[in-house]
């Protein structure tokens, strides 16, 4: 008799992604994906897809979905919140989404202490439209606009968005994982499913920040990708807990 | 309700409310402040929801969230701001969701002045935004119409799942006017295609604006202009004035302008020359026939097209007229009202000059 070891979550459909081998949008997919379902939350759910690699997300999660503009998915959650308080909503935006065109609707949407959940997979560059630099590309980095490497004296310092995020009182929960390994992937899981459970139980806004890789545009095949995040992006963006009210209430 | 006296921009938050509105996300511009203010208050009070967001381009954005999830929904603003709602606005057309937006115009371009202007008529009736689309736009002319239409652009904006304007130019807005705001029964609209948690439905709902492949936006456009192409042809409102008086010239305003004008027609009048009206209340559709009516007429020598504008309005004048007769501007530029005087005086100096 055969023995059922693994089951793919409803909470995505059976549509093949448009995902390059090696990126990370589908690890990122999944565990939100499994987050919602084990809180038995497919139903109640609304994804809002960003513009960017993501902007089809509509087509994998397996939920009523609203597609925004460029960063503006969380005014977009914002709007469902408010006419739908039960919904359990998410955004899920890349870093020239989130950190660059966004910036201003993210971070008011967590002043105001928003109930959604917020993921910001964070690449270091725009993948979509083919590789041009972000906010968040490291100091050296190539990218279409910065062929020589990003460097401060014409583009300024990488931005720290979570660090960012977390300085506002409305945050209830603010982390940054990456999934660059089984183990920080198991560590990226938990921190998600902690965000949903927190907008299950009302409370304020959620944050997580992956940190993830882009094969195509960084010129790397799929493990020394994984291995570039290891190696160049968690020194400069460090893994952890940012901000966490259940502890602070402790 | 009563008849009483209220500032346009309050009684038109009102009337929002009456025409079962709860959702508003707004950001302060003048001319209009005085609308959100008002709702900041009132839709708590009715079980609904105010935010103040951080720009129009997050309150459009919000409202667009609002909207696909089925809510009634507006957000008001003044020229600088409808500007940087336009994107917004662009994929509210594109989802095809309903949403009401007022526009207290004032004057332009850039940062212009506070006071009163039509000089976003191009914007209002030309989509406003990227791509093909339209947006129905009613021109108020007095508070009590503005309430009224406001009532209609919801109901409207739910029948065809688009996006309506209320175009006041700021007097509008700032002016105070005996007003009655009828409470009718709210109309109830099937929403099932709302993004809000699928709840007991078989397949989820999407509200997107990414139509990938040419077919796919060809497919889209050719729905949105079949829709536009319904409501040229039973939304078209408008008002005529002294037309069966063998006028010799036909006047088209809209707004506060046009109430102008009936005061420069009564003067004129006093000097024994006839002067009827045409006024576009939706000014998209525009009422070409009522202004090609008009301009067939065998009394009539010209059209006098009257806006604070620098020929934007005389635009859908001339494509409505065809060269049937001649087509005179008076504009009036820098957001100063005309005066009866004025109108009345510039219609003598054509007759002068014939």
């Amino acid at each position: 008799m055969s023995q059922v070891v693994f089951t793919k979550t409803n909470m995505l459909t059976d549509a093949i992604t448009h995902y390059c081998p090696g990126c990370g949008h589908g690890i990122v997919h999944r565990l939100v994906a499994e987050s919602i379902e084990e809180l038995g939350m497919n139903d109640r759910a609304v994804g809002i897809s960003p513009v960017g690699c993501a902007v089809f997300a509509y087509r994998y999660f397996n939920c009523d979905n609203q597609v925004a503009l460029h960063g503006r998915a969380p005014a977009v959650a914002t709007g469902i919140k408010r006419v739908s308080p039960e919904a359990i909503v998410f955004t899920y935006q890349g870093d020239g989404d989130l950190a660059s065109i966004g910036n201003a609707e993210v971070n008011h949407a967590a002043a105001r202490g928003e109930k959604f959940v917020t993921i910001l997979v964070n690449n270091g560059i725009y993948g979509m439209t083919g590789g041009q630099m972000a906010p968040t590309t490291l100091i050296g980095q190539k990218a279409t606009t910065s062929p020589q490497g990003r460097s401060v004296e014409r583009a300024g310092f990488p931005m720290k968005v979570a660090e960012m995020i977390a300085t506002h009182e409305g945050v209830q929960f603010c982390e940054r994982v990456a999934v660059n390994n089984t183990a920080n992937i198991l560590k990226a899981k938990k921190a998600i499913k902690k965000a949903f459970q927190n907008q299950v139980d009302g409370k304020g806004f959620n944050f997580i920040e992956v940190l993830s890789t882009c094969p195509t545009n960084w010129g790397l095949d799929a493990i020394e990708s994984m291995k570039w995040v290891e190696e160049k992006m968690i020194p400069y963006y460090p893994l952890g807990v940012l901000k966490d009210k259940d502890q602070e209430a402790k | 309700m009563a008849r009483v006296l209220m500032k346009g921009n309050e009684a038109i938050a009102e009337a929002a409310v009456a025409a079962g509105c709860r959702y508003f996300f707004g950001y302060p511009i003048t001319p209009q402040n005085e609308l959100p203010e008002y709702l900041s208050k009132r839709m708590f009070e009715v079980g609904g929801y105010f935010v103040q967001a951080e720009s129009e381009v997050s309150a459009i954005n919000m409202v667009y969230g609002a909207a696909g999830a089925g809510g009634r929904v507006m957000t008001s603003s003044s020229s600088p701001g409808v500007s940087l709602k336009q994107e917004g606005m662009s994929s509210i057309a594109c989802a095809e969701i309903p949403a009401v937006v007022v526009n207290m115009m004032r004057g332009g371009p850039g940062l212009g002045s506070i006071q009163a202007s039509q000089a976003d008529y191009f914007q209002a009736t030309r989509g406003g935004g990227h791509g093909d689309y339209r947006t129905l736009t009613y021109a108020p002319a007095s508070i009590q119409e503005a309430c009224d239409l406001m009532v209609r652009a919801f109901d409207k904006a739910d029948e065809y799942r688009a996006l309506c304007l209320i175009l006041g130019d700021g007097m509008i807005g700032q002016m105070m006017e005996p007003v009655e705001i009828k409470a009718s029964e709210v109309k109830k609209f099937d929403k099932s295609w709302a993004a809000r948690g699928r709840g007991d439905r078989k397949h989820n709902s999407i509200i997107n604006t990414l139509y990938i492949t040419h077919e796919e936006l060809t497919e889209l456009n050719e729905r949105l202009q079949a829709k536009y192409k319904v409501m040229e042809e039973k939304e078209v409102l408008v008002e005529t004035y002294n037309l069966d008086s063998n006028p010799e010239y036909v006047l088209v305003a809209y707004g506060t302008v046009s109430r102008i004008c009936k005061n420069g027609i009564a003067k004129l009048k006093e000097k024994g020359i006839n002067v009827g009206m045409v006024r576009p209340i939706t000014v998209w559709p525009f009422p070409k026939q009522a202004v090609l009516d008009a301009a067939k007429k065998a009394s009539v020598k010209a059209m006098v097209t009257v806006e604070m504008s620098a020929g934007q309005l005389v635009e859908d004048v001339e494509l409505s007229v065809k060269g049937v007769k001649p087509v005179e501007l008076f504009s009036r530029l820098g957001a100063l009202p005309p005066t009866p005087d004025e109108v009345a005086d510039f219609v003598l100096a054509l007759k002068g000059r014939k």
